[in-house]
């Protein structure tokens, strides 16, 4: 058993979506429905939902395919294909590589550069991290105890101070002291408001001149949202040349369903995912994992 | 994203206005795009089912097929069933008889649970009263750090220690009671639902201190999965209220409808924006044409009911046909149009405007001007434009601070008006009241067209979307 899909199993144990159409042995006319709704309830979106169902009718057409086992089968084929284009690694490339996190509100952007931090510390990579939340309050102290956990040194510039400017010492920093990777915080922000979101592109700006490269640009998002994520990877990626998702907090009960939207609609690809609090729970993401533990969903009602 | 459902409805109605009468399944048919949009605004599906079906049987039972306009009657019927919904009984914060008031909140991580709890001390502190803050979250590195930044700045004090969230708490209150602080607010740690651990830990908290209030803070953006979060901390610990946060971004907000369903209980507070006044107490109607992204429309169909006097307009409908409607008449029907707002926002609100209106062309001067010109005419003048000469242009001119030039003009759109308004009657039965077979063809400017629509309500005879659609509500 995967991780993804212990952690899942953790929550409830009430009938999944899967077994209880292998307990069906005909087809009914209530397994679209049924397969429809669990992707809603999975936040995949009605959209997108309605666009898979579709497909999966014409195949079972095409490919005589009768049995709610095969149709599932061929549904999460199809799921996985969505996933499975592009690459997960995070590019370690430049002197420093500079990993910028951003997205909105409680994400967990801080959270998630402590844990990779962690992470390469364990690796025995020593990074760099940036406090470029200058805007929430005790932001740097968050990052603060991180650094001193996994001994990494921490740039900060004052409260209010200018981000842009933060991150760019901390490249400087790492550069001179070649410390190969830098973790840049960004202060969180809701995707509607244009004057920060124009802050954004201006942090990009400035770290790409900085000595190293800008190798990563990583949009967090929590597992809970529901369809404003897609507009959340939509706008960020307007502002700025976003790289990848780390995908958090799905050792809730939260399924993340819209990374398929956004996957379709956008394709920025999942890197990471965060299925807990230790600091090693933060793990490559897996598009086999994820879709399987989408039908270890309890069905509801 | 957000315009679909008014397309969608849009369409609909066009389909439907020639029929007048809805079958059970044409309102099923709303009512589905009606679910399509709740389950895109991430209303839960099985809340969305059951909303769908109780506004089905409220439709039915109040045989809304029979009423004039029914596809936007079943709207609204949605409309208010969802604002029923989201506001339900409001949350009247009493205060405990033998201080201090004791509010806990709880919350996943990441929803603003100490950002909200500083706001609401702000809001307490409006209230007359003197909040004091327990930082009891003591998970997330900085939490406590967090709190007493932002408190400095609201001139609100923090507790905090470094023990167990309990102690922090139940020594909180006793520091209130010997500071006189009348309310306490306790920020908890953020937790996940399925964390049983953390879930008794609130529990435990919530039997040491027995709060007055608890309030659940909620993310506007939550998907489906609000459901389950609202009810796994509503069973332990029985919420008072909830708390929505981040509703200054685009999300709809679907979260907070499937909390409420659960839960049942008032959505108290809102927060709409990252600085600390940035709150406010919720407000169930804004919401509710949120979640639905057709609030204009929406918005439109209210303006036009609550500004048109149907009564008025029908008296206005048969002045025209009788030729006797007054320039003072027009008056009163522009200040009707301008009662429900800025114009540009009117038209902006419809759902299909004929190809090549511009919302933005409307020259919202140029009714105030014309009010202007009504205004400055006397009494008879208002009644027989006709004895406006030359001296009285000048005069009425240099009173409404305009031209001559403009004086004339209206006088000639108002005449073009007068008979066009018989032209529009010709097919009722009552064209053939005097004055009707004076009737001219005229082709007039689109606005004008528009606005005649306004004042014939009942006429019948449009065949493009109208204001008339909204002017006929026969509640």
């Amino acid at each position: 058993m995967s991780r993804i899909s212990k952690e899942i199993s953790k929550t409830r144990n009430k009938f999944s979506l899967f077994s209880k159409l292998q307990k069906d042995r005909k087809l009914g006319p209530d397994f679209w429905t049924e397969a429809e709704e669990m992707l809603i309830q999975a936040d995949v979106g009605v959209k997108t939902s309605r666009s898979l169902i579709v497909k999966l009718k014409e195949q079972a057409k095409e490919q005589k395919l009768a049995s709610p086992q095969e149709l599932t089968t061929c549904l999460k084929q199809n799921l996985k294909q969505i996933l499975s284009s592009s690459g997960r690694e995070l590019n370690t490339r430049g002197n420093p590589a500079v990993w910028i996190f951003v997205g909105v509100n409680g994400v967990g952007k801080t959270t998630s550069i402590g844990k990779l931090a962690s992470w390469q510390y364990s690796l025995g990579v020593q990074v760099v991290m940036a406090a470029g939340d200058t805007f929430r309050a005790a932001a740097s102290e968050q990052l603060e105890e991180w650094a001193q956990k996994c001994n990494s040194i921490l740039i900060r510039g004052g409260e209010g101070a200018d981000p842009s400017s933060v991150i760019f010492d901390a490249i400087e920093h790492a550069h001179s002291a070649s410390i190969p990777l830098v973790l840049a915080d960004t202060a969180g922000r809701l995707h509607t408001k244009t004057n920060l979101m124009d802050e954004l592109s201006k942090i990009e700006r400035v770290a790409s001149k900085g000595s190293g490269t800008v190798a990563e640009i990583l949009l967090t998002l929590d597992a809970t949202t529901g369809q404003n994520g897609l507009e959340q990877a939509k706008k960020f990626a307007a502002a700025v040349d976003v790289t990848g998702i780390i995908l958090t907090k799905l050792d809730g009960s939260s399924r993340g369903g819209i990374i398929f939207a956004i996957q379709e609609e956008i394709g920025i690809p999942v890197k990471y995912i965060g299925i807990g609090e230790q600091s090693q729970d933060l793990i490559q993401f897996d598009p086999d994992d994820f879709v399987e533990a989408l039908f270890d969903f309890p069905l509801e009602n | 994203m957000f315009d679909t459902l008014t397309d969608r409805l849009g369409d609909i109605f066009g389909r439907l206005r020639s029929k007048g009468r809805l079958s059970e399944s044409q309102i099923n048919e709303v009512l589905d795009e009606v679910r399509m949009a709740l389950l895109e605004a991430d209303v839960n599906l099985q809340v969305a089912k059951d909303f769908q079906e109780s506004v089905f049987s409220r439709c039915v039972e109040t045989e809304i097929h029979k009423a004039l306009n029914p596809a936007q009657q079943v709207i609204k019927s949605v409309n208010e069933e969802l604002v029923s919904i989201l506001g339900g009984e409001a949350l009247a914060i009493s205060f405990a008889e033998k201080p201090p008031t004791i509010v806990l909140l709880a919350g996943l991580q990441g929803v603003g649970k100490t950002t909200n709890a500083v706001k609401l001390a702000r809001w307490f502190k409006s209230q007359g009263r003197n909040p004091l803050l327990v930082g009891a979250d003591l998970q997330r590195p900085a939490a406590v750090e967090q709190l007493r930044t932002l408190a400095e700045s609201i001139d609100v004090p923090v507790f905090s220690q470094e023990s167990d969230p309990v102690t922090v708490v139940s020594q909180g209150i006793e520091k209130a009671r010997k500071t006189g602080r009348d309310v306490v607010i306790c920020d908890t740690a953020g937790r996940l639902t399925i964390d049983e651990e953390m879930m008794q830990e609130i529990r435990q908290i919530s039997d040491a201190i027995e709060p007055h209030y608890t309030f659940l803070v909620v993310d506007a953006m939550t998907g489906q999965d609000a459901v389950n979060i609202a009810e796994s901390f509503h069973n332990q610990l029985a919420l008072d209220a909830m708390i929505i946060t981040k509703l200054d971004g685009d999300a709809r907000g679907g979260a907070a409808l499937s909390a409420k369903s659960v839960v049942g209980k008032p959505i108290a507070f809102a927060s709409i924006g990252e600085n600390i006044e940035d709150f406010e107490q919720f407000h169930p109607d804004r919401l509710a044409s949120r979640i639905l992204g057709m609030g204009d429309v929406l918005t439109l169909i209210e303006k036009a009911e609550d500004a048109f006097d149907e009564e008025e307009a029908k008296r206005a409908t048969q002045k025209l046909i009788s030729g006797e409607f007054t320039l003072e008449d027009f008056l009163d029907q522009m200040q009707q149009l301008k009662k429900m707002g800025p114009l540009e926002n009117i038209m902006g609100m419809m759902p299909d405007l004929p190809p090549g209106a511009d919302p933005s062309d409307v020259d919202e001067s140029r009714l105030v001007r014309m009010e202007a010109i009504i205004t400055s005419m006397t009494v008879a003048e208002r009644h027989s434009p006709v004895i406006i000469d030359g001296s009285r242009r000048s005069r009425i001119a240099k009173g409404s601070g305009t031209s001559v030039q403009e004086v004339s003009s209206l006088l000639k759109q108002f005449k073009e008006i007068k008979r066009m308004m018989k032209g529009s009657a010709k097919p009722r039965k009552k064209s053939k009241r005097k004055g009707a077979n004076k009737r001219k063809k005229s082709k007039p400017s689109s606005r004008v067209k528009q606005k005649s629509h306004l004042e014939t309500p009942d006429s019948g005879t449009t065949g493009e979307f109208d204001l008339s659609d909204f002017g006929t509500f026969s509640n």
